[in-house]
């Protein structure tokens, strides 16, 4: 029997309530998401039990219990408040590779009332200069493979006052306002006294890319973790003896809300896999450590399929009990594969940024429709609106899916952008940016996005920050970038570029481009593809078309073009 | 074809100067190229090289280290 038990019978007597009741909080209590992951569960006599496995992609391993949790989640939120003197509310970034300093680090900002930021570690130096900028962040936790790139952009952020070098050789060498950190050297901390926070005390910031201006950083507090604790336990059906593995970095809003929150809320043994995408050590994976449910994303489930059912038959996954996806519609194809070859579907899961928790999902013992996003969670308003922002009634018609707020993990604004989140909602509905329709039985069918957001691999893009920093290459005149369809990743970026007098296009140039790209901003805003063109459709006003652009890729028709300007 | 390979990835992807790429060194698997970055590589074989890797080669298995993308460049070198 799965946690949530009948779907319709939740649905009718839902309240939120729920989580806050299972996790021993009444309103008004101070609420500290870090005690939650930590403490809480030694408390409850879990110390001993294993919270993290990790494995880098040499095959090493360490192993930590909650209580190991307590302790270097501590020290982290003793060296931030007492040795460096961070206060409640500092932006506080994390730059690592998934290495377990990550996780004690996040922890410990919480502990300590400071709002986390993790960021993903391939950013290039303008991803991670436009989100320092933003944020304001007045430290950055990295290591010493990343603190190159924070030492090249740190000259512009007034802001950055510390900067923590994770190496177990304290004694390498530094530059100014950097210091070097080791937890397993810190003083053993049993205790800290975590912050007070409330229920609305900011917790997390996570950057997200819109189709306008650069990414925005949506904040969550820390009663986000009703929405994590209870979705966690009722769409990824995690129970105590489970072994859990989220493929996601916590650089990106899955891997915190379900890679470290919702899960250790619970009290769950969790794996994680420090190294890229290879198909025969994920296997490998998942059968050393008997992961029992596992929570990636369509495009590493896609690079399985093409791996094929041979590889599989030299591994046991017998282990596995229920397989979820996450960050981009999973095609049909992926879900019957799936059933075939693990003898389990994935069942696709629907959520942002924003949201901070899922949303609309297939659950445990619910048929699934493959390619479908599944229904609303239990207590959930999801509708589909028209461009009036009225709900649609006909069933299978698309308009713009929206949801009725509040839920505990609903973002509270975009960092210094009050006017920029009061957009995203109209007709009191959160309007999510995705385009779907709802059938006759109430799933929804993800219909694309109804802006001009790229989804890479399940990571949003904005066209501007790329169309941007190609801007700033010497040879670039103009540029676009838009999404093009792609069988493994979703969408891959395309870039449209007119050059400056002297330059010529050439295979030599275009390669140049793409890498200038990726080392700016990340493999994901990198374009797959680059088209040299005299000129890009703009209107009157010199706004460039990107529609245009991605209807002729797309072989669609183009459109209304009278407000094209003329050549 | 080495000695070119590994330059180029030390110039594209390797911060650290004084790190070392040798031609067994895991590429993929220790997250230093990921999926989407193999394009790049697949460019530069094609402009240094003479040689298209079709799309169904571009794989991570294929790229996960300059031996196997060396085997990958012989098999499609006419």
């Amino acid at each position: 029997m799965s946690n949530i038990g009948s779907y319709e019978k939740r649905c009718k007597d839902f309240d939120w309530s729920i989580a806050q009741k299972e996790l021993s909080y009444k309103k008004g209590d101070a609420i500290n998401i870090g005690y939650y992951c930590t403490d809480r569960n030694c408390e409850l006599g879990l110390g001993s039990k294993l919270a993290l496995i990790w494995e880098g992609f040499t095959g090493e391993q360490k192993r930590f219990t909650f209580e190991d949790l307590k302790i270097h989640s501590n020290s982290f939120a003793h060296l931030l408040s007492q040795k460096l003197g961070l206060k409640n509310g500092d932006r506080i970034v994390i730059f690592m590779d998934k290495i377990p300093e990550l996780y004690f680090a996040f922890l410990g900002i919480l502990k300590m009332g400071g709002i986390a930021m993790p960021l993903f570690s391939a950013f290039g130096e303008e991803s991670l200069l436009t989100r320092f900028e933003s944020s304001g962040a007045s430290a950055v936790l990295t290591t010493r493979k990343l603190v190159p790139r924070i030492r090249k952009i740190k000259g512009k952020l007034p802001h950055l006052k510390h900067v923590v070098i994770m190496s177990e050789d304290e004694s390498i060498p530094v530059k100014e306002q950097e210091m070097a950190f080791s937890y397993s050297k810190a003083p053993r901390m049993e205790s800290f006294e975590h912050f007070p926070a409330t229920a609305e005390t900011p917790s997390v910031l996570h950057y997200t890319s819109g189709t306008t201006g650069q990414p925005k950083g949506a904040l969550h507090v820390h009663s986000s973790i009703f929405s994590q604790y209870l979705t966690t336990k009722w769409v990824l059906d995690l129970r105590t003896e489970d072994i859990y593995w989220c493929t996601a970095d916590p650089g990106w809003v899955t891997g915190t809300s379900y890679g470290i929150i919702g899960p250790w809320s619970l009290g769950i043994t969790q794996v994680v896999l420090d190294g890229g995408f290879v198909p025969a050590k994920w296997y490998e994976f998942i059968q050393k450590h008997k992961v029992t449910v596992w929570y990636s994303a369509p495009t590493a489930i896609r690079m399985l399929m093409k791996a094929g059912k041979e590889i599989v038959k030299k591994f046991d996954l017998s282990s596995l009990r229920h397989l979820c996806s996450v960050g981009e519609p999973l095609n049909p194809e992926a879900v019957i594969w799936s059933e075939e070859v693990y003898g389990l579907p994935f069942h696709d899961t629907w959520w942002q940024t924003e949201t901070g928790c899922i949303l609309v999902s297939n659950y445990p013992g619910m048929k699934i429709k493959p390619g479908s996003m599944g229904k609303a969670f239990p207590g959930v308003t999801a509708a589909v609106l028209s461009h009036e922002f009225e709900p649609i009634a006909e069933k299978d018609k698309p308009g713009l899916l929206a949801l009725k707020p509040p839920w505990p993990s609903i973002f509270r604004t975009y960092w210094n952008n009050e006017s920029g989140y009061e957009s995203k909602f109209k007709n009191g509905w959160y309007i999510t940016g995705d385009r779907s329709s709802i059938d006759e039985e109430g799933y929804f069918w993800f219909m694309g996005r109804d802006d001009d957001v790229i989804n890479v691999a399940g990571h949003l893009v904005g066209p501007f920050e790329i169309e941007s920093v190609l801007l700033e290459h010497e040879a670039v005149a103009e540029s676009a970038a838009i999404g093009k369809p792609d069988a493994m990743n979703m969408e891959v970026v395309k870039a449209f570029v007119a050059l400056k007098p002297g330059f010529e296009p050439s295979d030599d140039l275009e390669l140049e481009i793409m890498n200038f790209i990726r080392k700016k901003l990340s493999s994901i805003a990198m374009p797959q593809e680059i088209e040299f063109v005299d000129s890009l459709p703009k209107t009157r006003s010199g706004k460039i078309m990107r529609r245009v652009l991605r209807a002729q890729e797309r072989g669609e028709p183009v459109g209304d073009l009278s407000t094209l300007e003329n050549d | 074809m080495k000695e070119e390979l590994i330059e180029y990835i030390m110039k594209e992807f390797v911060e650290d100067p004084d790190e070392e790429i040798e031609e067994n060194t895991p590429l993929i698997s220790s997250g230093l190229i990921d999926s989407l970055s193999v394009v790049s590589l697949v460019a530069f074989i094609d402009k240094k090289f003479g040689v298209k890797i079709p799309d169904e080669k571009g794989t991570v298995d294929n790229f996960e280290t300059v031996n196997k993308i060396i085997e990958v460049i012989n098999e499609f070198k006419t």
